[in-house]
């Protein structure tokens, strides 16, 4: 027999929670489910929250002060434009509720400007905690850490080219051993484990935790900064233990710059999510891929041609190579975009795997790119249509499914690289997909 | 008249490089200028096979016999530039019996071992060989890596005194009445090393004897003093898969064809080609259908390749020339043999000579004849000793592997390393300072890293021909930063921001042609990771305008 849920959310990754959080709050006594596959990208992302860093198709405006003032003139088909601007600020809100004080950045509509490990700075809405002693705006002078067996963050470096983008303070950077990291090519979360438990390490003065090694390597070298930026790799669980340890042995403030892949501010965030989708009774699935699906009414559906009155009677998820029915009433699509693979492509197609829904795109795949690397990619824009009520439109402009909505990367029509946009776009679609899902089940 | 230097050779490719270091290793003062980088034009841009000969075998038996004499000798002087694959050459049912047989015949004549295997023993040594292919001829192709084998010549050339100017683009050749007497070039502004002059200035450089090795090119500088060198450009695409279907060198056994070739290569697998004849070697168009042309004929040979994974295409230019009045159509025909003219001899213009035709595999030997000319035009006595002085890192290549630890690496990263060092790995890796890996994809570390810097300067694409770093399959999106990290503070933060730049750029360049599936999937991902994470798209360093930062959030 089908497992029988009210909605069903496939995908994990901040769009996916974010649907079904809402879901669940929108609808207290819906049975809500979330099924996934892979880890999500959260974990190549770099935590922060975008809401719109750019205007669209205007990037040599700069970046922008107000993200919510572009957002009535983005064009028609944006997913923002799809939602309504109102619907962004409550996504936003119901965002800072989730997350309580693990974030900031709510005390003002303004962007932050927060330092990247490349050493730029890049416009953002919503800051991890760990990062906001870090802002580019905040004219305090900045000591950047980088360690040598660390080869992603070069800090004196960045330093320099925090300088050369015009940032309000003086920033220096240095390089040091890691105390307690002997492999050369050590990952990540062993710097952050090392920091969570305080693990005891040699130093030149016999053994020492690891907070206090650490410290005491910085601060020999502190010139008067009043803060200290660490690539973000300053514990994992205990996070906020860990900078506030250190900050008081070196007596200023510390930060950490968001890194690229595997990134801890995204998976802390992850982790976050599924703790509030836990408190939530949200029903999770992992590791399942969703495989296949039927309709209600199949013999309809090829007689003629998918008049958006179709539903989807169930999916099929394959748990270790069993096939699972899982039957709802509403069902949200948050399977990513190209990274997420929730759009997938071949030579001739782009298409978008489980429902097969319409991928608008170009016949000639050399009309997918362009020659200029950060040039106006229209790859970058693929994902599926929407109509206002975020339910997927095939390519007459009917919705696909009666009772299919998407959210996050899945969707197209918008650049988040280039936009800075791609957290914002997963809350706010995320947000309606599940609220919506939750009440038009009710 | 006193001159710069006695011979002044003009390309980087394997040819000049290879032409270098015979003339310095002989005791004659050179100087080599390159437009771009080494390897820039036909030597970076073909398909890595070491030939057996085989290819030759029916049409052109002097280049067959010359490949297997050469291919053994670069298994000797350049061991750590070469993985001795193997080859089959594979008949399918629609391929002819008599051709089969030709081909087996003009091997055993030309001194190529060749061995007949079944259809089944044929899919033993590769089994994704198609299920109907009716039998192969196993011959010693070999896989060579270009980039390697060329820096290895130009360095050892430097080691006997040669002067190696990259980025020294000729504007003009300095000619006295009938005699060419050197060249005018320019230093090009970029990111790369610069040993003698500034970027944007121009430098004239006299020599003795001038000798033209710019393959493709060569008929553009022979102009320069007007001198008519017909060469025909012909392009042909080369398409690189993310893993190696095979082992060996796959080659489809029939007269000719596009698409007939699959070279194992390093951590990949290299498709090619076909042969067009174009009017420009540095304009010509790249074509989709090219690509999928490739794609689809050498999957008859090997089906899987219709589901793999492409990372990227590039298309390298052939440099061939035939004699006048040869009038050959398709440049299919025409021969892979190579010509010296003496320009004194044919022209009336003393000085200078031009090197046109050939391919990789005879590299050596062409440079040994054509050193042989400069000495006799030079009067000077002394023999070529390159078939036998091994090229720097294949030295004592044999007792490498047992004498040496691993550096403190992990095993896949030290061997991997040990096979492009060569016996340089010791000099390169031993070092007590910390040692991460820089690309994972392709298991570089630092030292290796830091090791290119020096030899190349700031230019992160030189970094990238002689490490391999940011060429598998995230096309340098993970490791890019990272290599530019390296540069940091010898270079300042502009130059290794435009070094950055620049091999980010390169390396989108050939993905471009490898945009479906996976390869798209991961454009995607390096696109997010360099403009979401790190805003590198919209960087405000690089913007006209300044940021009003109070205007943003400075905080709660």
């Amino acid at each position: 027999m089908a497992i029988e849920d009210d909605v069903l959310v496939i995908g994990g990754g901040l769009a996916g929670a974010t649907a079904a959080l809402a879901a669940a709050d929108a609808a207290p006594d819906a049975r809500v489910r979330l099924v996934t596959y892979k880890q999500s990208t959260l974990r190549h992302a770099s935590g922060l929250i975008d809401i719109l860093g750019y205007a669209p198709g205007a990037p040599e405006e700069g970046p922008l002060v107000d993200p919510f003032d572009a957002l009535e003139d983005l064009p028609q088909g944006h997913p923002y434009e799809r939602v309504g601007s109102e619907a962004v600020r409550e996504a936003l809100a119901f965002f800072d509720e989730t997350v309580g004080d693990a974030y900031a950045g709510d005390h003002t509509d303004a962007n932050a400007l927060v330092p990247t490990h490349g050493g730029t700075v890049k416009p953002t809405a919503r800051y991890p905690v760990a990062a906001a002693d870090g802002l580019a705006s905040d004219d305090r002078d900045a000591l950047l850490v980088g360690f040598e067996t660390l080869p992603d963050f070069e800090a004196p470096l960045a330093a320099a080219h925090l300088e050369a983008a015009g940032a309000p303070f003086s920033a220096r950077g240095v390089t040091v051993p890691f105390p307690g990291i002997v492999r050369d090519d050590a990952k990540v979360t062993r710097y952050a484990h090392l920091l969570d438990h305080d693990e005891s390490v040699a130093t030149g003065a016999g053994e020492t935790g690891a907070r206090e090694a650490l410290a005491t390597t910085i601060s020999e070298r502190l010139e008067g900064e009043s803060r200290v930026g660490f690539p973000a790799i300053l514990g994992d669980e205990r996070a906020d233990a860990v900078r506030a340890d250190l900050a008081d042995a070196l007596g200023v403030d510390v930060f950490e710059v968001p890194m690229g892949p595997p990134s801890l501010p995204g998976m802390r965030l992850e982790d976050l999510l599924y703790g509030a989708l836990e408190e939530r009774g949200v029903r999770v699935t992992s590791g399942v891929p969703v495989i296949d699906f039927e309709t209600a009414e199949a013999d309809a559906v090829a007689a003629d041609g998918g008049s958006g009155d179709d539903r989807i009677d169930r999916v099929v998820v394959d748990r270790n190579g069993t096939e699972v029915p899982h039957r709802a009433d509403q069902y949200v699509l948050a399977t990513g975009g190209l990274v997420g693979k929730g759009v997938r492509s071949e030579r001739e197609r782009v298409f978008e795997p489980i429902f097969d829904c319409h991928v608008p795109h170009a016949e000639d795949r050399y009309d997918w790119f362009v020659d200029d690397a950060f040039g106006d990619h229209p790859f970058a824009r693929f994902g599926l249509a929407p109509d206002r009520d975020l339910r997927p439109l095939d390519a007459r402009d009917d919705p696909e499914f009666a009772n299919l909505r998407a959210a996050g990367a899945v969707l197209g029509g918008y650049d988040f690289a280039a936009e800075k946009s791609g957290a914002g776009v997963s809350l706010a679609t995320g947000y309606v997909a599940g609220t919506r899902a939750a009440e038009e089940g009710e | 008249m006193a001159t710069d230097t006695e011979v002044l050779v003009l390309g980087g490719g394997s040819t000049g490089c290879g032409i270098a270091r015979d003339l310095a290793m002989r005791g004659l003062e050179v100087t080599l200028v390159e437009r771009g980088n080494l390897t820039d034009g036909t030597t970076g841009r073909m398909h890595g096979l070491l030939h057996s000969g085989g290819r030759y075998a029916v049409s052109d038996r002097a280049s067959a016999t010359e490949c297997i004499e050469e291919n053994e000798i670069l298994r000797e002087i350049a061991g750590h530039c070469v993985e001795e694959t193997g080859g089959l050459f594979v008949q399918r049912p629609e391929d002819s019996d008599d051709y089969f047989r030709e081909k087996l015949e003009g091997c055993r004549d030309c001194g190529i071992p060749a061995r007949v295997l079944s259809g089944r023993e044929a899919r033993e040594v590769e089994p994704y060989l198609a299920e109907d292919v009716k039998r192969a001829i196993e011959v010693p192709d070999g896989a060579v890596d270009p980039f390697r084998l060329c820096v290895a010549n130009a360095l050892d050339a430097e080691t006997h005194g040669a002067r190696i100017e990259t980025h020294a683009e000729v504007v003009d050749l300095l000619r006295d009445g009938d005699d060419v007497y050197g060249v005018e070039v320019r230093h090009e502004s970029g990111p790369g090393k610069r040993i003698h002059d500034a970027a944007g200035t121009t430098e004239e450089i006299t020599a003795e004897y001038v000798v033209n090795a710019t393959g493709a090119w060569a008929g553009q500088i022979g102009a320069m003093a007007d001198l008519e060198i017909e060469v025909r450009p012909s392009k042909g695409v080369m398409t690189i898969m993310n893993v190696r279907q095979v082992d060996t060198v796959i080659n489809r056994c029939r007269p000719k064809g596009d698409a007939d070739i699959v070279v194992p290569h390093e951590t990949t697998a290299i498709l090619g080609t076909t042969d067009e004849e174009v009017a420009d070697p540095d304009d010509f168009p790249e074509d989709q259908w090219e690509v999928d042309g490739m794609i689809d004929t050498l999957s008859e040979l090997v089906p899987i390749l219709e589901e793999a994974r492409t990372i990227r295409s590039f298309w390298g230019v052939r440099p061939l020339y035939e004699p006048p009045g040869t009038g050959t159509q398709d440049p299919t025909d025409i021969t892979r043999d190579f010509f010296l003219l003496d320009h004194a001899e044919r022209d009336g213009v003393s000085g200078i000579s031009s090197i046109v035709g050939g391919k990789f595999t005879t590299y050596r030997a062409m440079a040994e004849e054509i050193s042989d000319h400069v000495c006799e035009k030079l009067g000077v006595r002394a023999s070529c000793a390159t078939a036998e002085e091994p090229l720097p890192g294949s030295e004592d290549i044999a007792t490498l592997e047992a004498g040496m630890d691993d550096f403190g690496l992990r095993s896949p990263v030290a061997r991997r390393s040990k096979q492009r060092l060569g016996s340089r790995a010791s000099e390169v890796l031993e070092t007590d300072a910390a040692n991460p890996v820089i690309c994972q994809c392709e298991g570089v570390t630092r030292a290796e890293i830091r090791d290119a810097i020096d030899q190349s300067g700031s230019d992160l694409n030189a970094v990238r021909i002689r490490t391999r770093a940011s060429m598998g399959n995230c096309q340098g999106g993970f490791c890019c930063q990272n290599m530019a990290n390296e540069l940091h503070p010898e270079y300042d933060e502009a130059t290794v921001r435009a070094s950055l730049d620049e091999l980010f750029q390169e390396r989108w360049k050939g993905q471009r042609h490898a945009l479906w599936g996976e390869q798209l999937s991961q454009a995607m991902l390096n696109y997010a990771l360099h403009a979401t994470t790190m805003n590198r798209d919209r960087d405000p360093a690089n913007e006209p305008t300044a940021i009003d930062f109070a205007d943003f959030d400075g905080g709660a």
